[in-house]
C-alpha cells in the first residue's frame, strides 16, 4: 500500500495544494533568486536558461548543487531534515552518482520552487515519501552533474571525454596522470547545458548507497551547534508569547489589567489576535510572563471552524464513536462477508478503540517574521512542505508568494506536527504581529500553548467481527472503524468515500481471509486533527492484529502459526515473519519464566505501511501491575536501501514512539479543555521504560519502500498481545496503562 | 549581576528570578542550551552548575551567580566532554538532535562524578526525555565514553 500518494495527488487537486498550480511566471521569479544566491552561474544565463524551458522537477543541476572551489558541495534537499536522516540519504544518493563522498557535503533545505516538486507533482517531507520518490530523480542528478564535469574537464584538458574518468571529487585523466579537482571546473561546468543522457552506477559498484555513512549532522547536534528555527535571531528583532482562548473558537474580549502588564519590564506592545492575546517584548521570557499575566475574558466568537464546544469531552465523544451502528461504507471488500459469517462453525466479536495522542516534539513551535522594505516576507518556520506555507503566509499577508522568501530550518523532531493545519502553526500570528510592531518578531509557543493546540491523532473505535471454519481457520472478517481520518480534514473528504487515512491498517492487510469488509463511518472529531508518524496505521494495525490474536484464541491455533499459514501464498511476507521469529531466538508465546526469575509472554504482529512490510516480537513482563518491555525485534523489508544505520536508528525511533503511545499517551479532554498541557500530565516514555531493540533489513527487491514510519505501526499490537497472554485477558484500549493488572502474577 | 559561563565573566541586567536559560539564550545569545518544557520535565535545558546537572528553565538565574557554569557551547574544551562528544558522534546518537545538548551535558556531569559508572549510575542520571527515542544509543554512547 501507498496510503500517502493519495495524498500526493489530493495536494495538487485541492484548495491547499494551489501553490502547486501558480503560474509558472511567479515560480520562476522565486527560483531564479535562489539561483543568483547559490550558484556562480552567470545570472544572465541562468535566466536565459530558467526561461527557456518547462521545468521538470529535480533536473536542473543549478537548483540543486554548487560545488565549491574547495571541492565540496552545498546541496539544495526537496526534503527537510528533522531526525530521519534525509540530508545524509541525499548527500549518499546525490554522492554515489556525482562522485563525491557525502561527508564533504552540504545540505540544507531547499526555498520554494519548482524544482523541488520531487513528491507526487507536489512537494512536502512525509509519509515516508523522500527517498522512495526521488531516489531515481537524484541519482540521476548527481550523474548528469559529473557529466557536466566531465565534459568541462575535456574542454580544458583538450583531449576526448571518453579518455577520462573520475575519483572522489575530481577529473582523472589515466593516459597523462593529471587530474582535475571538481571546484576547479566548477565555474565552466555550471555553464554547460545539463546533461541528459547519463548511465547511473552499477548497484555492485556502490560505495555509499547501502553503507552506514556517518550523518552529516552528528556532530554539530552533539555540540549545540545544529540551529533550530527556535533559535534563530535577526537584527532589530522583538520576541512575543501568546496565551490562546482555552477553546478554540473563543475571542478576547476585555483585557482587565491591560495597564499593570504593560508596566511589566521589557514589554513593548499588547495585541489581540485572533482566538489568543499576545506580548511583544525585548526578551521571551518577558514576553511569556506578560502574555499568562494578562486576565482575558474570552468570548464565543461565531464561525470559527471546528470551534471546540464547551461541553466537549473525550469520554463523550469516545462513546459516541462506539455507539455509531450501521455497516458504514464499504473501503474494502473481497468474497461474500456475509454469507461467510453466516455459515461459520464460529464468530469472534470485539471492539477496539484508541485515544488522541499529541504530537510531543520536543522543539516547541515558532516562527520568526520579517517584512522587507520592499514589501516582501521573509519567515523562518517549522515546516515540512514549503509551498504550502508559502502560499498560505501570502494570502495571510495580501501579498504574492514569490513575496514570500520561506526559510526552512532543522525540525526538532516532527512526526507529522509541521504541516499547515488551521490553527496550529505559529507563523501567521508572527507575520501579524511583525507587521503591526514594524520589527522582526520571534514568536515562541510555550509548551503549555503547544499542548493546547497541537493538532492531534485522533481519535477511533472499531467494531470486528470473524468467522471460523470448523478448523478454526478465519473465513470472513468484518471490520468498521469510526472516526474521521486526518487526509480528509485537509485534503477534502467525498462523502462517499472513505478517506483511506482513517482506514489503512485495517485495510491492506495480507492475510488469506477469503471473505473480508472494512468499512468506515464518519463521525466529525471535534478536535482540529493531524498526521501523526504512521497516521492511520499508528492505531489501525493495533486494532486489528489484536483482533487477530483473538481470532487465533477461538480457534485454538498459535499466533503466530495462524500467520504464517495465512501467508502461504505471500512468500514476502512469509519470509519477514520468519526472519523476526530468528532475530528473537525462535517463536514462543509463553508464558514462560526468564532466567531473572519473571514471567513473560511475546507478541507477535505484521504491518503494511508506506510501502514497506514489517514483522514485530515484542516481550514483556510485569512488575506491580507496571508493563516492562524488554525487547522488541523487528524485521523490515523496505525493497531495497540507502543508509542501514539510519533505518536501524528509525526503527529504534519508531519503536519509542509505538511504545509511548502503547503504554503511556492520552489526551483528555473535558468541558472543551485538554486537561495536560505539559509533559507533567501527559507522560512519554522514559529512558527506564525503553526495550533492547534488535532490528533485521531485509533487502526483497521490491520497490522501494519507506523508512521513516513504517517501524511504528507493529509495536502497538506485538506489546498488547504479549501482555494479553500475559495478563490472561485482552487489552482493547489504549493506552495500556489503563489495563489493570492485578492478580497477574509477576 | 555577575554570572561565570565557561570561565567568562558576564554581566547581565535582568530580574533576579529570571529561569537561567533564558539568560543564556536570549540575553547572552547562547542558544545550544534548549528549551522543551520549562517545567524541569524534559531536561532538554541541561547545564552544569558547579559541576552538576542542573535544568536551567526552573533555575533562577540569582541563585547561580557566583557560581561556575559551563554550557554545550564549551562542551569541547572540557576534556571530559570532549570524551562524551566523541561517543556520541561514534554511536550516530542524534537524530532531530534537539535533546541532545542536554543528553550530552548529562552525561558529562556523570562522567565527572562517576568516571566508571555502573548501568544503574547511568540509569539513574541519563534521565532527560528524548521524543526520538535514542534511549539506546545514548546508553551505549555513555558506556564508551566512560572507557575513552
Ligand atoms: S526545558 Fe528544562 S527540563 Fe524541559
Ligand atoms: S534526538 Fe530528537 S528529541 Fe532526542
Amino acid at each position: 500500500m501507498n496510503e500517502m500518494t493519495p495524498i500526493a495527488s489530493e495536494i495538487m487537486s485541492s484548495e491547499l495544494g494551489k501553490p502547486f498550480k501558480l503560474s509558472r511566471r511567479g515560480f520562476l521569479g522565486a527560483s531564479l533568486g535562489a539561483l543568483v544566491l547559490g550558484v556562480t552561474l552567470p545570472a544572465g544565463r541562468a535566466r536565459a536558461q530558467a526561461a527557456a524551458a518547462t521545468i521538470t522537477p529535480g533536473t536542473r543541476v543549478a537548483a540543486f548543487l554548487e560545488i565549491r572551489p574547495d571541492s565540496t558541495v552545498l546541496f539544495r534537499s526537496a526534503f527537510i531534515e528533522g531526525g530521519q536522516g534525509i540530508f545524509t540519504a541525499m548527500a549518499q544518493i546525490v554522492g554515489e552518482e556525482l562522485d563525491v563522498d557525502p561527508a564533504n557535503f552540504v545540505v540544507e533545505g531547499a526555498p520554494p520552487g519548482p524544482d523541488y516538486l520531487l513528491t507526487g507533482g507536489g512537494r512536502f517531507t512525509g509519509g515516508s515519501m523522500s527517498v522512495r520518490m526521488s531516489y531515481e530523480t537524484m541519482r540521476r542528478l548527481g550523474a548528469s552533474a559529473r557529466q557536466m564535469l566531465l565534459q568541462a574537464a575535456a574542454a580544458q584538458l583538450g583531449v576526448p571525454v571518453s579518455e577520462l574518468s573520475t575519483e572522489p571529487g575530481r577529473v582523472v585523466h589515466a593516459a597523462s596522470g593529471r587530474t582535475i579537482p571538481y571546484g576547479e571546473i566548477a565555474d565552466a561546468a555550471a555553464g554547460l547545458p545539463v546533461a541528459t543522457e547519463v548511465a547511473l552506477r552499477d548497484r555492485a559498484d556502490f560505495r555509499w548507497i547501502g553503507k552506514p555513512v556517518e550523518r552529516l549532522d552528528v556532530r554539530d547536534k552533539s555540540t549545540g551547534k545544529a540551529q533550530y528555527a527556535i533559535d534563530l535571531k535577526v537584527d532589530g528583532m522583538l520576541y512575543a508569547a501568546v496565551q490562546h482562548s482555552p477553546r478554540l473558537g473563543g475571542e478576547p474580549g476585555a483585557l482587565q489589567n491591560e495597564a499593570d502588564v504593560r508596566g511589566m519590564p521589557g514589554v513593548h506592545s499588547i495585541h489581540r489576535l485572533q482566538g489568543a492575546v499576545a506580548v511583544v517584548a525585548n526578551s521571551w521570557w518577558r514576553a511569556r510572563m506578560a502574555v499568562e499575566a494578562l486576565q482575558v475574558t474570552w468570548t464565543d466568537a461565531v464561525g470559527t471552524a471546528h470551534a471546540m464546544p464547551a461541553d466537549f469531552s473525550t469520554e463523550a465523544h469516545m462513546a459516541k464513536l462506539k455507539a455509531a451502528t450501521g455497516n458504514g461504507v464499504a473501503y474494502e471488500t473481497e468474497g461474500d462477508v456475509q454469507s461467510a459469517l453466516t455459515s461459520a462453525a464460529r464468530v469472534v466479536e470485539a471492539a477496539y478503540d484508541a485515544p488522541y495522542l499529541v504530537h510531543g516534539q520536543l522543539e516547541p513551535p515558532s516562527a520568526l517574521a520579517r517584512w522587507k522594505e520592499d514589501g516582501s516576507l521573509e519567515l523562518w518556520i517549522p515546516n515540512q512542505a514549503p509551498e504550502m506555507f508559502q502560499a498560505e503566509a501570502a494570502k495571510l499577508a495580501g501579498i504574492a508568494p514569490e513575496k514570500v522568501i520561506i526559510h526552512s530550518p532543522m525540525l526538532g523532531g516532527f512526526f507529522g506536527r509541521h504541516f499547515l493545519y488551521q490553527t496550529a502553526n505559529p507563523f501567521p500570528q508572527a507575520i501579524q504581529l511583525a507587521k503591526a510592531v514594524g520589527r522582526p518578531i520571534k514568536l515562541i509557543w510555550s509548551r503549555e500553548e503547544e499542548f493546547l493546540r497541537d493538532a492531534l491523532r485522533p481519535m477511533a473505535a472499531v467494531r470486528f467481527r470473524a468467522g471460523l471454519d470448523g478448523n478454526g481457520m478465519p473465513i470472513a472478517l468484518a471490520a468498521v472503524a469510526a472516526g474521521e481520518g486526518p487526509t480528509g480534514r485537509w485534503f477534502g473528504r467525498q462523502p462517499d468515500k472513505v478517506d483511506s487515512s482513517a482506514v489503512e491498517g485495517i485495510a491492506g492487510k495480507v492475510y488469506a481471509i477469503p471473505n473480508r469488509r472494512v468499512a468506515h463511518i464518519h463521525v466529525d472529531d471535534p478536535a482540529i486533527i493531524g498526521f501523526w508518524r504512521s497516521v492511520g496505521h499508528s492505531m489501525n494495525d493495533f486494532f486489528y492484529e489484536t483482533f487477530f490474536d483473538e481470532m487465533a484464541d477461538a480457534g485454538q491455533q498459535d499466533p503466530y502459526e495462524l500467520r504464517h499459514r495465512l501467508l502461504a501464498e505471500s512468500p514476502r511476507h512469509r519470509t519477514l515473519l520468519e526472519a523476526v521469529a530468528e532475530l528473537s531466538g525462535g517463536w514462543k508465546r509463553g508464558p514462560f519464566t526468564a532466567e531473572d526469575g519473571t514471567r513473560r509472554a511475546r507478541g507477535v504482529a505484521m504491518a503494511s505501511p508506506f510501502g514497506s512490510e514489517v514483522a514485530t516480537i515484542a516481550e514483556v513482563s510485569q512488575r506491580q501491575g507496571e508493563i516492562i518491555v524488554h525487547d522488541v525485534w523487528v524485521a523490515i523489508d523496505p525493497g531495497s536501501i540507502v543508509n542501514p544505520a539510519i533505518i536501524e536508528a528509525q526503527v529504534n525511533s519508531a519503536v519509542a514512539l509505538g511504545l509511548s503511545s502503547a503504554l503511556l499517551e492520552e489526551v483528555v479532554y473535558v468541558d472543551g479543555v485538554p486537561q495536560a498541557r505539559n509533559y507533567d500530565g501527559y507522560p512519554i516514555l522514559t529512558p527506564d521504560r525503553m526495550p533492547r531493540v534488535h532490528v533485521r533489513i531485509v533487502e526483497s527487491g521490491a520497490p522501494m519502500g519507506g523508512i521513516g514510519e513504517p517501524g511504528l505501526p507493529g509495536v502497538p499490537p506485538a506489546v498488547a498481545n504479549a501482555v494479553s497472554v500475559l495478563a490472561g485477558k485482552r487489552a482493547r484500549s489504549l493506552p495500556l496503562s489503563k489495563l489493570d493488572l492485578k492478580g497477574v502474577d509477576g | 549581576m555577575e554570572l561565570t559561563i565557561n570561565g567568562t565573566k558576564h554581566q547581565v541586567d535582568i530580574e533576579p528570578d529570571t529561569p537561567l536559560l533564558w539568560v543564556l539564550r536570549d540575553e547572552l545569545g547562547m542558544t545550544g542550551t534548549k528549551y522543551g518544557c520549562g517545567l524541569a520535565q524534559c531536561g532538554a535545558c541541561t547545564v552544569l552548575v558547579d559541576g552538576q546537572a542542573t535544568r536551567s528553565c526552573v533555575t533562577p538565574v540569582e541563585s547561580v551567580a557566583g557560581s561556575e557554569i559551563m554550557t554545550i557551547e564549551a562542551i569541547t574544551e572540557d576534556s571530559v566532554g570532549q570524551k562524551v562528544v566523541e561517543a556520541w558522534v561514534a554511536n550516530h546518537v542524534a537524530q532531530c538532535g534537539y535533546c541532545q545538548s542536554g543528553q550530552v551535558m548529562a552525561a558529562t556531569a556523570l562522567l565527572k562524578q562517576s568516571p566508571q559508572p555502573t548501568d544503574e549510575d547511568i540509569a539513574g542520571a541519563m534521565v532527560n526525555l528524548c521524543r526520538c527515542g535514542t534511549y539506546n544509543a545514548i546508553a551505549a554512547a555513555v558506556r564508551q565514553a566512560a572507557q575513552a
